[in-house]
């Protein structure tokens, strides 16, 4: 039983080209534009303040002006279908990549991705990580098969640009600087604890955790990472993997049953 | 509706999480905190960890701004399932929320947006609470808004909206002081008039904020609930009023925008306690 009090408003709230709607009255002028514009205001202001506070480096990037007009345009044209705000504009990083008047920026997407990563990580179930003392264990003939379950928070970003640099620049981490070594970063953002982690990858880092996230076993996803990049460093990925309290759990292999072998 | 809404009648402080610190730091003279629900709808992370630390220590009010209770349309299932594992994960003394609708055909419009008051919208919203008090095994309680425009066809007033649905659905009501100031200066009427007659036996929880005042079509003050500033001297006047007459409720500072430091908001909680306790001594005299 939609009322058609709703449609008009919501539509007219939406697309400030549109009149007001009908029936809506005030006891001192008939056509209260100025009052509707409060709540066509309201919508906006507030769905671009979501995303300023998800995107803040890329607000930073491209100055709170840019980035309100942006935004604007991403709220008109995809506004929110959840109340669960802290989701809104998991596509933004897309809609960054195809704005036109944003090209001269070819990183800002990625660095938008990042930013998404970083409240998934946030708001990501917990758990807690598995210690170093479980991989020393371990039979170094079955170390090949086993697979290894990723802490849910973990996310991967691969990037052409150094957006781990340009990210940390344009969050505070690091001083805004000329970037000295213009490559392609991947980064790992993570909330292994309470505070949300990010960091770029070594060589092949990224195609490897993909490879585990897919539930790979480990001899597989370390070849995958090999044919990725050759300089790919086994030992030193899964210290790095362990150190950082990303593994939450080492699955074993079911043992072969007597009539497989 | 098994579990009823029972706060403590004290003052009582909207939560961020930048205060988080301070909070936990030492006791503090509150009698709860209130949260948006829709904040801890995540798996996990930090905001369930502050929540959880919060629950232990003070009576928790869970305050809804996403379920458009004041929609024609049907309630969002979904959003509803997540409101009930909110309250079984936490068991607040309270949930509340808006006499309001926020979602349109799926797109979530992040507004409190009025709706005209008539019979086919009673019987609609009074629905909607019942489906509410039913998923949750609980009472609601729901808060008058505040509104910038009005709907010709509205045939009843606000607050006998609000009587009707208390009496057919069991649900308390949130009093919004400052919406009541608000509204009533953006229609041009007397906000102790609108007081006169609501219903204050229902009354289970007081919300005091700030507001901003713009201009409307004709040049005249239009205030804008912003929640940004502090609470008007003219809006304690009426809570001393409504505390006066209905006695001691559940007290709660909003402040959600230009959020202060924990000291301001100390001190806001701190006039309104002044005022509970007056009016408890007054009635036990």
């Amino acid at each position: 039983m939609p009322a058609p009090f709703e449609t008009s408003f919501a539509d007219a709230l939406l697309d400030a080209n549109r009149p007001i709607p009908c029936g809506i009255t005030a006891h001192n002028a008939t056509v209260p534009a100025r009052r509707f514009a409060v709540y066509r205001n309201n919508v906006a202001v507030g769905l671009v303040k979501a995303l300023r506070s998800r995107f803040p480096a890329v607000e930073k990037i491209v100055g709170e002006e840019f980035f309100a007009a942006m935004a604007r345009v991403f709220v008109t044209e995809r506004p929110p279908r959840s109340p669960l705000l802290a989701n809104y504009g998991d596509d933004f990083p897309a809609f960054c990549a195809a704005f036109e008047p944003a090209r001269e920026l070819p990183y800002l997407a990625d660095v938008a991705r990042l930013e998404a990563a970083r409240t998934r990580a946030y708001h990501a179930a917990d758990a807690s990580p598995v210690g170093a003392e479980r991989f020393a264990t371990l039979d170094s003939h079955a170390i090949g098969d086993i697979r290894v379950i990723m802490h849910p928070s973990t996310g991967i970003v691969r990037s052409p640009y150094p957006i781990v640099t340009i990210w940390a620049m344009n969050s505070g981490e690091q001083k805004l600087a000329h970037v000295e070594n213009w490559r392609g970063e991947d980064a790992l953002v993570s909330r292994p604890y309470l505070e949300v982690e990010v960091r770029a990858l070594p060589p092949a880092g990224a195609a490897f955790l993909l490879a585990l996230t897919a539930g790979w076993p480990l001899g597989k996803a370390a070849e995958a990472a090999l044919a990725d990049d050759p300089n790919f460093d086994l030992t030193g990925n899964l210290a790095g993997l362990i150190g950082s309290g990303l593994v939450r759990d080492i699955v074993h292999p079911e043992p072969k049953k007597y009539w497989q072998s | 509706m098994s579990i009823v809404s029972k706060l403590p009648a004290r003052a009582g402080i909207g939560f961020k999480p930048a205060h988080f610190r301070d909070i936990l730091a030492a006791p503090q003279p509150l009698g709860f905190f209130e949260v948006h629900a829709e904040n801890y709808m995540g798996a996990g992370g930090p905001p369930h960890a502050q929540l959880g630390a919060l629950r232990e220590r003070y009576a928790l009010s869970v305050h809804g701004v996403g379920l458009s209770i004041g929609s024609m349309e049907p309630l969002d299932r979904d959003h509803l399932m997540r409101l009930k594992m909110l309250c079984e994960r936490y068991a607040p003394a309270s949930f509340s929320e808006h006499l309001a609708w926020s979602s349109h055909n799926d797109v979530y419009l992040n507004d409190l947006l009025p709706l005209p008051y008539t019979q086919l919208t009673l019987a609609r919203v009074a629905e909607h609470i019942d489906e509410v008090q039913t998923a949750l095994g609980r009472q609601m309680l729901l808060e008058n808004p505040s509104t910038y425009i009005r709907f010709s066809e509205s045939t009843m007033a606000e607050v006998d909206f609000l009587t009707e649905l208390s009496k057919r659905t069991g649900c308390g009501l949130l009093l919004d002081i400052n919406n009541v100031f608000v509204s009533a200066k953006n229609h041009g009427t007397q906000p102790l008039t609108y007081l006169q007659s609501f219903p204050f036996d229902q009354v289970k929880e007081i919300h005091l904020g700030g507001h901003d005042e713009e201009v409307d079509d004709v040049g005249a003050p239009l205030l804008i609930d912003t929640h940004g500033s502090p609470i008007a001297d003219a809006v304690w006047t009426l809570y001393s009023h409504v505390v006066a007459r209905a006695g001691a409720r559940p007290t709660l500072i909003e402040w959600d925008n230009d959020v202060p430091d924990w000291p301001t908001l100390l001190a806001e909680a701190a006039t309104a306690q002044d005022i509970l306790s007056d009016a408890s001594r007054a009635s036990a005299a």
